[in-house]
């Protein structure tokens, strides 16, 4: 088991959670794949910071602080999914067009 | 061993991705969320990491998960969607699959030159001294963020309510178009 395999199991993370992002209609699935994204970086810095020479902890503490602020993006993002619902009446995010240029 | 135990992992990650993306259900989505969040937990493991498993557990698994079903829940109407995915899938299958193709030849690419050590943990000590002596501000930045982001949730969910108070009974609100049948949702 090398540095490598990491890599390529965050690579796959990563796309899965970009064809989330990019085909999902639904703005609760498409925060679904904004996770699957982060953590596939999650899974590259430990994964970086493991196979150092000397191992440092940088890399989980950054990996901490990005799940800290996934916690607060999704509290945030659902806020704002649960409003536009309510005024709009889908979470379709095909459906929301008020500030299309 | 420890190969199989990461084919397990992996396979845990990767099928649970998978199917958060394709399913149609938006409750099995929330579901295979839940499994691939655990397979990355199982990585961060095999990496010796694990207080950042046990992190991804308690957080992933237990709030962000359910903070996401309570979400579909409020916003769904019905479980099955009939259109789950954009019309014009291919492209973002293509655009995916390209990212894909660039990370892992980069990998491959430069796979021989970080390969050769072997990985190792550090102590819980030390990520503790790290995380509060290096990024004590950082930290504390971060405490404000998740302070600022509750807020902010608060007030961008407690003004719709107000608004749909304020709105007379039996009459659609203002800014929902008519004969869309958008608005019949409530």
């Amino acid at each position: 088991m090398t540095l490598l395999h990491f890599q390529l199991l965050a690579a796959a993370l990563f796309s899965l959670g970009l064809y989330g992002v990019l085909a999902r209609r639904n703005a609760v699935l498409v925060l679904m794949g904004v996770e699957l994204m982060l953590n596939a970086v999650n899974v590259n810095l430990v994964a970086f910071a493991a196979y150092r020479d000397i191992p440092i902890a940088t890399g989980q503490v950054i990996a901490i602080f990005i799940i800290t602020l996934a916690a607060a993006e999704v509290g945030l993002a659902l806020a704002v999914v649960l409003r536009l619902f309510r005024s709009h009446g889908s979470a379709d995010v095909d459906a929301i067009r008020g500030m299309r240029g | 061993m420890e190969l199989a135990l990461f084919v397990i992992a992996a396979a845990l990650s990767v099928g649970g991705a998978i199917g958060v993306v394709m399913v149609n259900n938006v409750v099995h989505a929330a579901v295979y969320l839940l499994i691939a969040m655990l397979g990355v937990a199982a990585a961060f493991v095999l990496l010796y990491a694990e207080f950042l498993a046990l992190v991804q557990l308690l957080i992933y698994g237990g709030a962000v998960t359910m903070v996401i079903l309570f979400a579909l829940m409020l916003t769904r109407r019905s479980a099955h969607e009939e259109q789950a995915h954009h019309v014009r899938w291919p492209i973002a299958a293509g655009v995916s699959v390209g990212v894909f193709g660039l990370l892992a030849s980069a990998s491959l690419l430069e796979a021989g030159r970080f390969n050769s050590a072997e990985r190792s943990g550090i102590g819980l000590e030390e990520l503790g001294r790290t995380l509060f002596e290096e990024w004590a501000i950082p930290f504390e930045v971060a405490s404000l963020v998740l302070l600022i982001a509750v807020v902010g949730a608060i007030v961008i969910g407690r003004a719709g309510r107000a608004e749909d108070i304020a709105s007379p009974e039996g009459a659609p609100p203002r800014h929902v178009r008519p004969g869309t049948g958008r608005g019949e949702a409530r």
